[in-house]
């Protein structure tokens, strides 16, 4: 079965679907990529069976298009967006109104929900215009972390998950408050009728699915079957 | 027809080739005269290096750039030095990317063109109490003019269309770092298939124009010549 998905949660799906092959038996290859391009590669018949993207945006469009199996849409994850300063240990917001940094890495606000998340941060603390001339954009989200990891940007509006997935520590970096941006609302759909398909769209919504991706430093969705479990929404 | 920031992206790319072509000229006349020249034995290893961005993936120099620009890369440190803030994410770091990048292109046309003039030429001129500067320049430099014409050509279209390198080490800064190549791949990204083709329509002319130049003088050249 091949499974498209958003480059930044390309790690976190692999190690589920360890644990997913050796319950269920259905091997998984994994394909990621930027999520407005795999969405285009769908539209010309790209031969995936599930589609995990950063956004809901392109998920939606998909089942408009009816190019999706029906009601197989779904939350999968909310993504974090963190302030990493790896040469500045214990960042506050108050970091990027200092001169500390000469550019602030960020994920393309039109191509990426990370990046519009950052922007929409940015702008609610009225910093998005006075540090137009630091900003630099990664296609992506880990164009935006390899500029940090590389040392020409000090500073990055990144995912948590990316910093957890390096292991960066908490000294690190500053997790934004989530109602300072809309929601990074990660869906999910599955684009052909298998048995593999439908056992992994169950997996990634059961107890133990989720756990794994609360581990890796996104946020869950309230769960859709009112269980009176309301309350795993990790934030 | 066009938004501002398309424009801005054009003139940069315009003013990135150019300035390019300009220093691989500069950098790339005295070097193509020397490998024509040369009787060096390990000339071929100077050769296979200059030659690597015809094989290699653009992303792979990029990549590469992106580390040696960074303040603890070589290039980065240099720039640090005398109170830069590194290289990546400026104009300077794409000229240097898009030299590296484009070096072949420039170098290989001028050490044809130097190796076909004849020695027998030169030596004549030497008899004659020509110095070596004043027989490159009045004898080696016109006979292979064709060849200086192909190499700043090919060294202008190749930089404009470059992609990878700035995709590295850009950052995609408008007005800075943001060329065409970028700003079309943002276009089809964003599912904005209109300003994706205006932009990309254009480049297609203006790529298929330097090349109709190139390929008419090689032909009336090669028609002058026996």
């Amino acid at each position: 079965m091949q499974v498209a998905v958003a480059s930044n949660f390309k790690a976190p799906l692999e190690s589920l679907a360890d644990s997913f092959e050796k319950q269920h038996g259905h091997k998984i290859t994994v394909i990621s990529g930027a999520t407005g391009k795999q969405y285009g590669q769908i539209l010309q018949g790209a031969p995936f069976d599930v589609f995990l993207a950063a956004d809901s945006r392109r998920p939606e469009l998909l089942e408009q298009q009816g190019k999706i199996v029906k009601n197989s849409r779904f939350t999968y994850a909310i993504g974090q967006l963190a302030l990493y300063t790896p040469k500045h240990p214990h960042p506050t917001q108050e970091f990027l109104t200092t001169s500390r940094f000469n550019y602030l890495a960020i994920a393309n606000p039109r191509l990426a929900p990370y990046g519009l998340a950052a922007q929409q941060y940015l702008q609610s603390r009225d910093l998005w215009q006075p540090l137009q001339t630091k900003l630099v954009r990664g296609e992506n989200i880990n164009q935006a972390w390899q500029f940090v990891h590389s040392g020409n940007a000090e500073a990055g509006l990144l995912a948590l998950s990316q910093l957890l997935q390096a292991d960066i520590s908490k000294d690190y970096y500053y997790l934004v408050p989530a109602e300072r941006y809309a929601p990074i609302v990660q869906q999910a759909v599955v684009l052909k009728t298998s048995p593999a398909a439908t056992a992994l769209s169950d997996f990634l919504q059961s107890d133990s699915g989720r756990k794994v991706i609360a581990l890796w430093g996104y946020a869950l969705p309230d769960r859709k079957d009112t269980d009176n479990k309301g309350t795993t929404h990790v934030r | 027809m066009f938004a501002d920031g398309d424009l801005m992206a054009l003139w940069l790319t315009l003013k990135l080739a150019f300035i390019s072509t300009l220093i691989l000229l500069v950098l790339g006349t005295p070097l193509a005269w020397w490998l024509a020249r040369s009787r060096w034995r390990f000339k071929f290893l100077l050769e296979a290096m200059i030659a690597l961005p015809l094989v290699l993936p653009p992303t792979v120099l990029g990549f590469y750039l992106l580390l040696a620009l960074g303040p603890d890369g070589p290039l980065g440190a240099l720039s640090t030095l005398f109170g830069g803030s590194g290289l990546a994410f400026s104009f300077s770091g794409l000229v240097i990317g898009s030299v590296f990048y484009s070096l072949p292109f420039v170098v290989q046309p001028l050490q044809n063109a130097f190796a076909s003039v004849h020695p027998a030429t030169l030596d004549a001129a030497a008899t004659l109490r020509a110095g070596p500067l004043d027989r490159f320049f009045t004898i080696a430099l016109p006979l292979a003019r064709h060849g200086l014409l192909s190499a700043a050509v090919l060294g202008f279209a190749h930089t404009l269309g470059e992609f990878g390198v700035v995709l590295m080490i850009g950052g995609n800064i408008p007005g800075q770092t943001q060329v065409v190549s970028i700003a079309i791949y943002e276009h089809v990204e964003a599912l904005d298939y209109g300003a994706a083709h205006g932009l990309s329509a254009l480049l297609l002319g203006l790529s298929f124009i330097l090349l109709l130049g190139i390929y008419a003088l090689n032909r009336r050249f090669k028609l002058v010549s026996p």
